[in-house]
C-alpha cells in the first residue's frame, strides 16, 4: 500500500546487468503478459488444427498410424454422412430464418416508446439461456414424449388432434429441435439487437419524424440498415452454432441414437466415427469438411453483406 | 385529435404487452414444468411424462432427499462442477486479462499478428479439433482429470478480445507517472489496471462461469469415471434407451439451475453485458 520502496525499486530496475531487471523492462513485459496465449495457442490450437489435417489422411490404430491418402474422404461419400450434412444444413438455415428476423422485430418493439416493463421482459426472455443444454434437452425430451400424458400430447389432444410420436418423426423431431433453439436463443439474440439499438441516436428518428416517416418507414429505412453490423455478427455466430449443433440432438435422442438417424448432425457423425467407432482418421476428416463448409458459407455471406467492400 | 392519438398508443401498448407476456410465459413455462415435476414421484413421470397436472396427495420431497443420499453420485458431481467452474473462471480471467491488457496498452512487435491469431481462434469451430485434442489429452495424462477439462480452454479468445477493448478505452496518462514513481510493469497491471477493469472482470466472470458450469462436449470426452463427472455429464448418463433415472434427473436439473438463477437475479447487468460482449466489435 505505502510508497516507501520507491527509491530502491528504481535502483533495482535501472541496474541493467541482472536478468530480473530485463524481465521487468518495458520491452520484455508485454511478451511476459502474452506468454500464456502463445503457449495455449501453440499447444491447444495450432498443433491440433495441423494434426487434424494430418489425421484426416491417416488410418489410425492404437500405437500406429499410416497415410492412406484421400481414403477417409472417399469413405465419407456415403448416404449417412450426406444425411448428417443435410440435417445440419436444414437446421442451420431454419434457425437463421427464425432467430434473426423475429428477435430483431422484438428488440424494436421492446425498445419502442410505448412499451413498459422493459427490463422485466428483457430479463425474463433471457432466463432460458441460463439453463444448460442438458437440462433444456431433458425438459423438451419429456415434454415432447410419446406418452399420452406428456405435455405436448395433452396439449394437442385438447385441441382435437391425434397424439404424436414427436421425436420419432423426421419433421416433428426437427420442429422440436427448432422450438428448443428458439426457446434458448430468442432472448439472447434480442439482447444483441437491443445493444445495437442503443447505438442509434434518437436524432436520426426525430429528423425522420419531421420528414413525416411512419413507424414502418422508420423501421425499414433506419433501424434495419443501421443494425447491419450486429446482424452480420448474429448471422455469423448462428451459422457456427447451427453447424456445431450436437448436444441438443444428443439429449433428445438419449445419446447419438435417433431412429433412422433423423437427428444425426455433422458433429454427431464426428462423435460417432471418432469415439463410438474409434475411427480417428475418419472423424478428423469429418472435422475438416465441417471447417470447409463453415468457412465457405461465412465467406459467401460476408461478401453478400458487402463487408469486404471498401466503402464507409 | 389528441385523445385519438392517446387511445391509439394505448392500444399499441396493450398489444405489445400481450405479445411479450405470451413470450414470457413461453420462456418460463418449461422451467416451471420441470420444477413441478421435481415434486412428483418418479413412477408418476414414468407413467404420464412431463406435464402440468398437480395432484396434492402425490406431492413429495423424496426426489430431493434422494439427491443427497450417500448412495447417489449427485453431490460428488456438484462438488466437481463447483471446483472446475471456480478454478476455470479464476485462471481464465487472470490469464486472458493479462493478454488483452498487453495487446491494448503496449506497442510491441507482434501485437497485431497476435490479435489476428485471437480472431482466428474465434473463427474455427472447436468441434473440429476435438479428436487431436483428445489424443493430446491422453499423452499429457489429462484424461479423467479436472485439469484436462480446464487447461485447453483457459486462455480464451472472447475474454481476451473483451479485455483488449476495455483496457484500450481506459486513460493511460498516469502509467508513465506510475513508472516514474517506481511501479514495475507488473505492479501497474495488478495494482492500477486490474481495479480499473473491475466491470470487465464482472461481466467476463459471469460469462465464463456460466459457460463452464453448463459445458458439455469437451468434459463428456475427457471425463469418464462416475466420481469425476460434472453435473451436465452426470445427468446425461441417467438418460438411456433402456430407462431413465427420473428421480435424480429432474430434481438434479432443478438444483443445477438454482445457483445460476440466484446469481442472475443479483447481477443481471453483468450477465447481459457478458453475454452480448462479442457484439461490441468496433
Amino acid at each position: 500500500m505505502s510508497n516507501t520502496p520507491n527509491v530502491t525499486r528504481v535502483k533495482q530496475t535501472s541496474g541493467s546487468s541482472s536478468i530480473s531487471s530485463l524481465l521487468y523492462s518495458q520491452k520484455i513485459a508485454p511478451y511476459v503478459f502474452v506468454l500464456p496465449f502463445i503457449i495455449s495457442f501453440s499447444v491447444f490450437f495450432a498443433y491440433p488444427v495441423v494434426s487434424a489435417f494430418i489425421m484426416s489422411f491417416q488410418e489410425i490404430v492404437p500405437g500406429s498410424s499410416k497415410f492412406i491418402g484421400f481414403d477417409n474422404y472417399k469413405e465419407l461419400w456415403n448416404p449417412t454422412f450426406f444425411k448428417a450434412i443435410k440435417n445440419s444444413t436444414v437446421y442451420t438455415a431454419l434457425t437463421l430464418l427464425l432467430l434473426i428476423p423475429i428477435p430483431l422485430v422484438l428488440a424494436a418493439f421492446l425498445n419502442s416508446k410505448v412499451m413498459i416493463f422493459k427490463n422485466f421482459f428483457r430479463s425474463t426472455l433471457f432466463i432460458p439461456a441460463l439453463t444448460s443444454v442438458v437440462v433444456a434437452g431433458t425438459i423438451f425430451r419429456l415434454a415432447f414424449g410419446e406418452l399420452d400424458g406428456s405435455l405436448m400430447n395433452t396439449f394437442i389432444t385438447a385441441l382435437g388432434f391425434e397424439k404424436q410420436r414427436w421425436l420419432g418423426d423426421r419433421w416433428l423431431g426437427l420442429m422440436t429441435l427448432l422450438i428448443l433453439a428458439c426457446w434458448r436463443w430468442m432472448g439472447i439474440n434480442m439482447l444483441y439487437f437491443m445493444a445495437g439499438l442503443q447505438n442509434i441516436s434518437k436524432e436520426v428518428y426525430e429528423s425522420a419524424e419531421i420528414d413525416g416517416a411512419n413507424t414502418w418507414k422508420k423501421f425499414t429505412n433506419i433501424t434495419v440498415p443501421l443494425l447491419k453490423p450486429i446482424t452480420i455478427y448474429v448471422f455469423t455466430i448462428s451459422i457456427y452454432g447451427g453447424y456445431a449443433m450436437f448436444t441438443e440432438s444428443y439429449m433428445l435422442y438419449s445419446g447419438n441414437r435417433s431412429p433412422k438417424d433423423i437427428g444425426l448432425t455433422m458433429v454427431g457423425y464426428l462423435y460417432r466415427s471418432g469415439w463410438e467407432q474409434n475411427n480417428l482418421g475418419l472423424g478428423a476428416a469429418v472435422g475438416i469438411v465441417l471447417l470447409a463448409i463453415t468457412f465457405i458459407i461465412t465467406f459467401v455471406q460476408l461478401n453478400l453483406f458487402g463487408l469486404f467492400k471498401k466503402e464507409e | 385529435m389528441k385523445t385519438a392519438e392517446e387511445t391509439k398508443w394505448s392500444l399499441n401498448r396493450v398489444l405489445l404487452l400481450l405479445l411479450f407476456s405470451a413470450l414470457a410465459i413461453f420462456a418460463l413455462f418449461p422451467i416451471v414444468t420441470l420444477a413441478i415435476a421435481s415434486f412428483k414421484p418418479a413412477q408418476e413421470l414414468l407413467r404420464n411424462g412431463l406435464n402440468l397436472s398437480l395432484d396434492k396427495e402425490l406431492l413429495t420431497l423424496s426426489n430431493y432427499t434422494n439427491l443427497f443420499s450417500p448412495k447417489e453420485n449427485y453431490v460428488t458431481w456438484y462438488k466437481n462442477s463447483v471446483l472446475i467452474t471456480f478454478t476455470f473462471t479464476v485462471l481464465c480471467l487472470l490469464l486472458s486479462s493479462m493478454v488483452g491488457y498487453a495487446l491494448a496498452v503496449y506497442k510491441f512487435r507482434f501485437r497485431n499478428f497476435l490479435f489476428v491469431l485471437v480472431l482466428i481462434i474465434m473463427a474455427v469451430p472447436l468441434e473440429i479439433i476435438m479428436l487431436p485434442m483428445y489424443k493430446l489429452a491422453i499423452s499429457f495424462h489429462l484424461i479423467n482429470n479436472m485439469w484436462g477439462v480446464i487447461l485447453p480452454f483457459v486462455v480464451a479468445p472472447l475474454p481476451i478480445f473483451f479485455f483488449r477493448q476495455y483496457a484500450g478505452g481506459l486513460p493511460k496518462d498516469f502509467l508513465d507517472a506510475a513508472r516514474v514513481d517506481g511501479c514495475t510493469e507488473y505492479g501497474i497491471f495488478f495494482k492500477i489496471m486490474m481495479p480499473l477493469m473491475a466491470p470487465a472482470f464482472s461481466s467476463m466472470a459471469i460469462l465464463q462461469a456460466l459457460a463452464s458450469w453448463n459445458n458439455f462436449l469437451w468434459p463428456l470426452i475427457v471425463l469418464n469415471s462416475t466420481n469425476k463427472l460434472t453435473i451436465p455429464i452426470g445427468l446425461s448418463t441417467l438418460l438411456t434407451p433402456y430407462g431413465n433415472n427420473y428421480k435424480i434427473l429432474i430434481a438434479g436439473s432443478v438444483f443445477a439451475i438454482i445457483p445460476v438463477l440466484i446469481v442472475f437475479v443479483f447481477f443481471q447487468k453483468y450477465f447481459i453485458e457478458g453475454m452480448t460482449a462479442g457484439g461490441v466489435k468496433g
